[in-house]
């Protein structure tokens, strides 16, 4: 999301759908038209959608992978710091290094890292936590997490014409077409 | 627990009687004015009046309710152990002299030895005493002693816990009040000047037998004094049967002496030689002991035992042919009869065999044999003992007779009955009751504290506010041993002049001040008495010399008693008029407790804590029965049964114990105690209250069962070999091969036999590379041939390291917590099983299961090899534990030390940490005393010596079964055993490499007996 | 598991998953209603005062405990563990359930597990947080309990990783966390449902702060799926890892009925099979008060039912493998071992767990049985004990009679010891009754994705 120099006196324009099906549609029609700045809001997960606004790779799996990666090695080498360098200790007659032994602690750091650069990568890159959003000040997007589906075309998209672009929106008759005020 | 109020309505009659006694002293005052402006007036009128003003006894509000007598003691313990505080910094004024091992002057935090040793009975029992700044902390056996052979016994080892109870008496009481020594002093001369004139016609002093050549020689000063006096010695577990045994055979007291370490074949007439407290227990054992090793080939001794209670000495038997107590007299008389002595006894046609092959073996070893009669034993087997062993040619080389131990002897249950029947006549004015519990432990019939009743005054000198206590007018505090000067003998009569460790906590006069108090000044220190005695008995013209390197060695050099040459007369024996039944059902035996021994010891928790020899019962004692009788009668173990006989009843919980003869019981005495102190009080039953004089050691009951569920203390779990109460079909326990085991032959033939029952895994055959211990590597061995099962060595742990004792409900749970135990297995039916005793320190394993699994690596392995317990580490998860293979460790359930009694803390020792709640705990190889080796070895730049360092329970060990040291040095001893065939490791296919391994028994039964036995 | 393949073939005789005629709208308001409009009812508060009663007795047994030590319990040598790691393994088991309905059913595309993965995850808290009590209170000196984990200090010393033990710290914290957040993240969307229904501002602002902003854009929504989908498949692993390393507490031991390899797998498939016993427990009655026998239908308690059939049998191969084990080894303790469970003094435990776990559950093979609730309730409690008796079994017969017969035992539990298991039960209890009145049982959002209008019809 655009934090551009100049903003626009709104945020943009919301049109609400009934159904996920005509969310893609319109959602594909606005990418052609050439908008790029634009969103689509759904009560439930819709992987068209994402693709019909043109975004279709994450980093999410790396942010998980590169996690679960550091976790490992961390893992392994504290183990092995402490038991070869830091403070070797004859335990039972079993050697310093119990590589076996060390497994499982380095396995669970693995899934642990993993697990939390995902859940704080995800929220990063969604910014969130965001208290606040333009659009909340639309009363009909509260039904954006019931049953409705809306698509936003951002004041900061280049192609954004208050007039041309409502008349686009229009274009796809949705249920209603509002205003988002900053 | 029920306490009773020392105030009690009997506790105040006597000043009843008193109050005719004083009045006619004041009426006798009259005659002599100057006398009566003494100070004793006072002290005596004050008294008087007192007790005309007093409608209740003082305290008798205070001590009103049940509970508060316990904080009473609560309370006075610590108010006096603070006295007590002070004191122990304070060294006696005399010069006592410290053993040669350390340096003279002390220095803080190295402790000094001393030697010296606990008078026990008559017999003294070398000791050689730890001191830390002052503080006796521990009780080692004298290495130099030639009666002691370093080694110890139990009641040495706990004796430190004696001298430290809170629950001793700590002052001198008059009625029950606190008083003083001039108090009572001054009450003693006016009674005295009394006797004066009738001679000592009234006086009379019982006290317990006496071997101190001073304390003789001041009974001697006493009876000369008042002429007319008697001195009464009695003890409960007395040896009237072998004095009168010895009077029969000889017509005198001798003292008779065995030299096992001659002796080929041994015979035991129900014998307990191998427990603690049998007079030379010490030296029996290890001379035993070194005629039981299997590498002396055909010299290897054979021990037959004619036993009826199962002892520990039985369990080492080769032949052990279990016959109730009544019947061992006519085995006794069958086996006198093959030798050629006394006529036949009727032996069961079972037992020909046995007696047939045993009287072979013995002719076959004339000279090399020797009979050992037991105590209870009528006086006709000692006899016949005494003959067989002449007839044998024993006498002179396996024994020796040589003067009484004791100072006088007496046939004391006939000394006893006489002084009951004089104070019933009123004869006796003045009782002094010096030592000893009488009230409590006479024989019932005697009546004792009725007795008692008719004595004008009564005095008693003793450690604890006893049964006897609530009996006696004047209650003066003894000195424990560790805290008077004084003497005795050793049972080959060897002198040892005692010293004090420390002086006495509780301000209390010795036994020689209280009795030189009859006959002299009351203020004379013991010091000045013994040494006066013994001023031109010692050796060597200069006598501060010979008295220094006296007390120093702990013995007065070649004071053993010559051996005398006495011949037993001929004739037949009486034989003992077998105890009418009177339609009694079972025999009964009455036993010495092995722990508590005559109810005297019961008061210490560790001594109650340590499992018994054989039964390994603790904090209780039972009726022991065996399981083929209690089946017979419907009965199971924990059946409460009640005892009767003729009248005379008790209850206690039934113990079916293996190889206990059948339709006979046997009861333990000196339990029962209602005044012997927060230990002892309400534990077990009473068995002297069944006691009568006619019958001490045997007699006859009835017996019913009133209740079930006796809840008993056992630690060892479980102790069959190969019978057991599992299911058929179920895994035999002998795959286990816990115990290994062949006959002598086999030994012979296959000198590897320990090695062919089970895989070891080879010390190579391992993934990682071993670790290597390139210093010090140490290791135990305990050779389970030697080892009597005694405890003494647990007694000794529980003392080096600060153990703390669980009590009986915990053990019940299974949480004591005694580092070491000695397992006892039974194999081979329940009639009459061998016997193994296995001690199971901590196995010091190489790779130990229980640091593997620790989370916070609070048990880990030293360089040298040690399993080492970190404590601050611990985080109790007891983990470790349940891994442990041997279940050598032990954990604090709950908070188990004692943190608040000033006299524990002075006890323990400074150099082992004492653990507290939520913490593991186990054998550390006494890593304590290996530091100490360490840094002496250090400081002069040297290896350490082999047997420089050893541990607590290899000092105690009176059979010298317990061996420690350095693996690495080839030439250890060590090295050497663990090289032998015998050795082996316990549960060896787990690969865990224990440092402590055994060695294999190897027996040496008769091959003419053996092969009908296996059959 | 197994169920996967088949059951969209099933699906046309099986009952749905979601009753016919609902919509957005109603999925929504019917979930949502049950925590915002919903008056308190009288059974529920009934409910909650008997759980914060045993929650009540847990609070006095631990205070006891912390005041006392761990002697209070009927422990000893040679029995070092007893109830508090018998409940330990047991909650865990428990939770294992949870983790998998929400994790490994969402990667085999069980749909169906949509209407309950979410209360099943809060059991699956909510047990590891009582499971996560006991190993901390077993310990002689709880107030130590931190030196488990690896941290800097003074002293220089570290945890001892060789031990399983401190897997187990691992392992349980790691389940722990991943299976918070992964339940957190799945509820986010939910809500900032919530948000927007609620009406009381304080609601709202409340559910508005857990909500993070939630606005449900396509692109979030991408991310959010694709983490969704990578958290259940490190749960996965993870979730038969923590079992796995539970029994490592036994298998790495050397005690005989304890050091066996079969042990890994059997654990996981007990802790599933309790797991699901403890979902149908809850899942049974809520869905009868709740009214939402239309979201959980029949089909969820008989695939509940089925996995348990499953996991149950695989249980009864690791009882039967340990006893051919134990024989043919040739290990002298191992063949006792097994004796002593079938004879010893707590046979009667032993043959009451094969009954329990083994034999009364078959009656689920059963169609008719397995769809009615009143049975599945009842086989569900069954099992719940049975995997109970099976730990009991394993961790007191096991120490009871171990290699020397001199160190043989008896393990008596005391009073203190049922009051800490109750009080754990009371614990998970006021949790649950809590959790359904604040939280919405069942994920709103992914029951919409189960309806019809929810999918893109292309043109």
């Amino acid at each position: 999301m655009s934090h551009a120099a100049l903003v626009p006196a709104i945020y943009g324009l919301l049109a609400e759908f009934d159904t996920p099906t005509e969310l893609v549609e319109a959602s594909k029609a606005a990418h052609a038209a050439g908008y790029r700045k634009i969103d689509a809001y759904s009560p439930f997960p819709i992987e068209e959608a994402s693709e019909a606004i043109g975004y279709r790779k994450t980093t999410v799996p790396l942010i998980v992978l590169v996690g679960g990666i550091l976790g490992g090695l961390s893992g392994f080498g504290l183990q092995y710091w402490i038991n070869v360098i830091a403070y070797p200790l004859n335990i039972g007659g079993k050697p310093y290094n119990s590589w076996p032994a060390f497994i499982v602690p380095t396995f669970e750091m693995t899934i642990l890292f993993a697990g939390l650069a995902g859940v704080l990568g995800m929220f990063a890159l969604n910014g969130l936590p965001m208290p606040y959003h333009p659009l909340f000040n639309v009363d009909r997007f509260s039904a954006a997490t019931r049953d409705k589906f809306f698509l936003a075309v951002e004041a900061a998209d280049p192609k954004f014409d208050m007039q041309d672009t409502h008349r686009f929106l229009e274009s796809l008759n949705p249920l209603t077409i509002s205003e988002v005020p900053h | 627990m029920e306490k009773q109020n020392p105030n009690k309505p009997e506790a105040v009659c006597p000043s009843k009687l008193d109050l005719v006694q004083i009045k006619d002293q004041l009426a006798r005052a009259k005659s002599g004015p100057q006398y009566w402006r003494s100070l004793d007036e006072l002290a005596q009128t004050d008294g008087f009046e007192e007790m005309l003003h007093r409608e209740f006894p003082r305290q008798a509000s205070v001590w009103a309710e049940g509970t508060s007598r316990r904080d009473f003691l609560k309370l006075m313990s610590a108010s006096m152990a603070l006295a007590g505080l002070t004191s122990c910094v304070k060294l006696p004024l005399e010069p006592i002299v410290p053993y040669v091992r350390q340096p003279d002057e002390m220095v803080l935090g190295k402790p000094l030895y001393y030697a010296s040793a606990m008078p026990f009975g008559a017999y003294a029992t070398p000791v050689l005493v730890e001191s830390h700044e002052g503080r006796p902390t521990k009780i080692e056996g004298n290495p130099e002693h030639p009666a002691g052979l370093g080694a110890s016994d139990v009641f040495a080892q706990a004796s430190i816990l004696d001298m430290y109870d809170p629950d001793r008496s700590q002052t001198i009481t008059y009625l029950g009040e606190m008083s003083t020594w001039s108090g009572y002093t001054g009450a003693l001369k006016g009674a005295l000047n009394s006797q004066k004139a009738v001679q000592g016609g009234g006086l009379r002093i019982l006290s317990r037998t006496v071997g101190s050549p001073t304390m003789g020689s001041l009974m001697d000063a006493a009876q000369s004094a008042f002429p007319q006096s008697k001195w009464i010695q009695y003890e409960p577990v007395n040896r009237d049967n072998v004095r009168a045994g010895a009077q029969l055979a000889f017509g005198q007291f001798v003292e008779t002496r065995y030299n096992l370490e001659k002796a080929d074949i041994i015979l035991s007439l129900d014998g307990d030689f191998l427990s603690s407290g049998f007079p030379g227990f010490l030296y029996y054992a290890r001379t035993f002991a070194s005629r039981r090793n299997p590498d002396l080939k055909d010299k290897m001794s054979r021990f037959y035992s004619v036993e009826s209670t199962p002892t520990n000495t039985g369990g080492k038997a080769d032949h052990r042919l279990p016959v109730k107590a009544s019947e061992v007299e006519q085995v006794a008389r069958a086996v006198a009869a093959g030798l050629g002595v006394g006529g036949g006894g009727s032996v069961k046609a079972e037992q020909q065999k046995f007696v047939a092959a045993l009287v072979k073996d013995l002719q076959a070893h004339k000279g090399a044999a020797v009979v050992i009669p037991g105590d209870n034993q009528p006086p006709a087997v000692h006899a016949l003992a005494h003959a067989m062993n002449q007839a044998l040619g024993a006498v002179g080389s396996t024994v020796v007779y040589t003067e009484p131990v004791e100072v006088k002897p007496q046939i004391q249950t006939t000394a006893l009955k006489e002084l009951v029947d004089e104070m019933n006549a009123g004869k006796v004015d003045l009782l002094i009751i010096l030592g000893g519990n009488p009230v409590y432990d006479a024989p019932v019939d005697f009546g004792f504290a009725d007795a008692m009743g008719k004595v004008p005054l009564r005095v008693q000198y003793a450690m604890y506010k006893d049964e006897t206590f609530d009996h006696v007018h004047w209650h003066i505090n003894a000195t424990h041993y560790l805290e008077e000067w004084g003497d005795c003998r050793t049972f080959d009569g060897t002198c040892t002049i005692t010293q004090p460790l420390i002086a006495p906590l509780y301000n209390a006069k010795s036994s020689y001040e209280f009795v030189f108090a009859l006959v002299g000044s009351s203020e004379t220190a013991g010091y000045d008495i013994v040494r006066k005695y013994w001023q031109g008995k010692l050796p060597g013209g200069d006598f501060d010399a010979a008295w220094r390197k006296a007390v120093h060695d702990g013995f007065v050099s070649n004071t053993a008693f010559p051996v005398k040459s006495v011949t037993a007369k001929g004739g037949s024996i009486p034989a003992t008029a077998s105890a009418d039944t009177g339609g009694n059902e079972v025999e009964v035996i009455f036993r010495r407790d092995p722990m508590v021994y005559d109810g005297s010891r019961a008061n210490n928790a560790w001594l109650q804590e340590t499992p018994k020899p054989i039964t390994n019962l603790c904090w209780d004692n039972a009726v022991l029965m065996s399981p083929n009788s209690a089946a017979k009668r419907g009965l199971k173990t924990g059946d409460i049964l009640e005892v009767d006989i003729n009248g005379r009843k008790q209850r206690g919980g039934l113990w079916p114990q293996p190889a206990h003869p059948d339709d006979s019981i046997t009861v333990f005495l000196g339990y029962g105690r209602t005044r012997g102190g927060r230990v002892a009080d309400g534990v077990g039953f009473d068995a002297y209250k069944m006691r009568a004089s006619e019958a001490l050691w045997i007699t006859s009951a009835k017996i019913k069962k009133v209740g079930d569920d006796y809840g008993f203390a056992h630690p060892q779990g479980f102790q069959y070999i190969d019978y057991s109460d599992l299911p058929k079909g179920t895994e035999p326990l002998k795959n286990r091969h816990i115990i290994r085991k062949a006959t002598l032959q086999d030994f012979i033939k296959n000198p590897n036999f320990a090695h062919e029952q089970e895989e070891a895994v080879p010390p190579e055959m391992t993934l990682y590379t071993n670790f290597a211990y390139t210093e010090l590597k140490w290791g135990m061995s305990i050779d389970m041939n030697s080892c009597i099962g005694c405890k003494t060595c647990i007694v000794a742990c529980q003392a080096e390291n600060n153990i703390p004792v669980v009590g009986k409900e915990q053990t019940m749970r299974g949480r004591q917590m005694q580092w070491l135990r000695v397992d006892v297995y039974y194999e081979g039916g329940t009639e009459n099983p061998a016997m193994y005793y296995q001690p199971i320190p901590c196995q010091q394993c190489e790779n130990a299961p229980c640091e593997v699994v620790c989370p916070v690596g609070a048990t880990v392995h030293s360089t040298e090899g040690l399993n080492d317990m970190v404590y601050n580490r611990c985080v109790g998860t007891r983990y470790c534990s349940n891994n442990c293979p041997y279940k050598v460790r032990r954990f604090n359930f709950l908070l188990w030390q004692d943190w608040e009694t000033p006299q524990y803390k002075m006890m323990r020792n400074p150099e082992v940490s004492i653990r507290s709640r939520g913490v593991m705990e186990k054998c550390t190889y006494c890593v304590q005393r290996i530091a100490h080796g360490r840094m002496a070895a250090e400081k002069e730049s040297r290896p350490l010596r082999d047997g420089e360092v050893v541990t607590a329970c290899q000092q105690a060990c009176p059979a010298g079964a317990i061996v420690f040291g350095d693996l690495n040095d080839k030439e250890s001893r060590i090295s050497k055993l663990k090289a032998h065939q015998r050795n082996y490791q316990l549960l060896e296919d787990l690969n865990t490499r224990p440092r402590t391994t055994y060695m294999a028994v190897v027996l040496n039964p008769n091959p003419e007996l053996e092969q009908s036995e296996s059959s | 598991m197994a169920e996967g393949p088949d059951n969209r073939t099933a699906l046309l005789e099986e009952p749905p998953v979601l009753a016919p005629g609902q919509t957005f709208d109603s999925v929504t308001d019917q979930i949502a209603d049950a925590v915002l409009t919903r008056p308190i009812g009288l059974g529920w508060l009934a409910g909650l005062a008997v759980g914060m009663g045993f929650l009540a007795l847990l609070g006095m047994a631990i205070s006891y405990l912390l005041i006392r030590g761990v002697g209070i319990w009927g422990i000893n040598i040679p029995i070092g563990w007893g109830f508090a790691i018998i409940n330990f393994v047991w909650w865990i088991g428990i939770g294992h359930a949870g983790t998998l309905i929400s994790a490994i059913l969402l990667l085999l595309k069980q749909s169906w597990r949509n209407s309950i993965n979410r209360f099943a995850e809060a059991m699956t808290l909510f047990a590891v947080a009582c499971a996560g009590m006991f190993p901390l209170l077993h310990m002689g000196r709880p107030w130590l309990g931190y030196w488990m984990f690896p941290y800097p200090n003074s002293m220089g010393v570290w945890p001892q990783f060789r031990s399983p033990l401190v897997w187990d710290v691992f392992a349980v914290s790691t389940y722990a966390t991943i299976s918070a957040v992964f339940w957190f993240v799945g509820l986010v969307p939910d809500f900032a449902t919530m948000r927007e229904k609620a009406k009381h501002p304080y609601t709202k602002q409340i559910y508005g702060i857990l909500a993070l902003g939630w606005r449900g854009s396509a692109r979030h929504w991408k991310r959010y799926e694709a983490l969704y989908i990578l958290l259940a498949g490190l749960a996965t692993p993870l979730v038969l890892s923590v079992h796995t390393v539970v029994s490592f507490d036994f298998a790495v031991a050397l005690m005989p009925g304890w050091h066996t390899t079969i042990f890994p797998p059997y654990f996981v498939a007990g802790a599933i099979y309790s797991g699901f016993a403890m979902v149908l427990v809850l899942a049974i009655p809520i869905r009868h008060y709740y009214g939402l026998e239309n979201m959980i239908t029949m089909r969820h308690l008989q695939n509940a039912a089925k996995v348990m059939l499953a996991t149950g049998l695989i249980v009864a191969y690791g009882y039967f493998f340990e006893t051919f084990i134990a024989f043919y080894s040739g290990s002298t303790y191992e063949r006792f071992m097994m004796q002593n469970r079938w004879f010893g003094q707590y046979a009667v435990f032993y043959w009451l767990l094969i009954l329990l776990n083994i034999l009364i559950p078959q009656v689920l093979w059963v169609p008719k049985l397995r769809s009615n609730t009143k049975v599945l309730f009842l086989i569900s409690t069954v099992i719940l004990a049975g995997m109970w008796l099976e730990r009991f079994v394993i961790i007191v017969t096991s120490l009871s009679r171990d290699f020397l017969p001199s160190s043989w035992g008896h393990y008596t539990p005391t009073r203190w010891d049922y009051a800490t298991y109750a009080g754990t039960l009371g614990f998970f209890a006021v949790a649950i009754f809590i959790f359904i009145r604040i939280m919405p049982a069942i994920s709103i959002f992914e029951m919409r994705m189960l309806l019809p209008e929810a999918e893109v019809k292309s043109k």
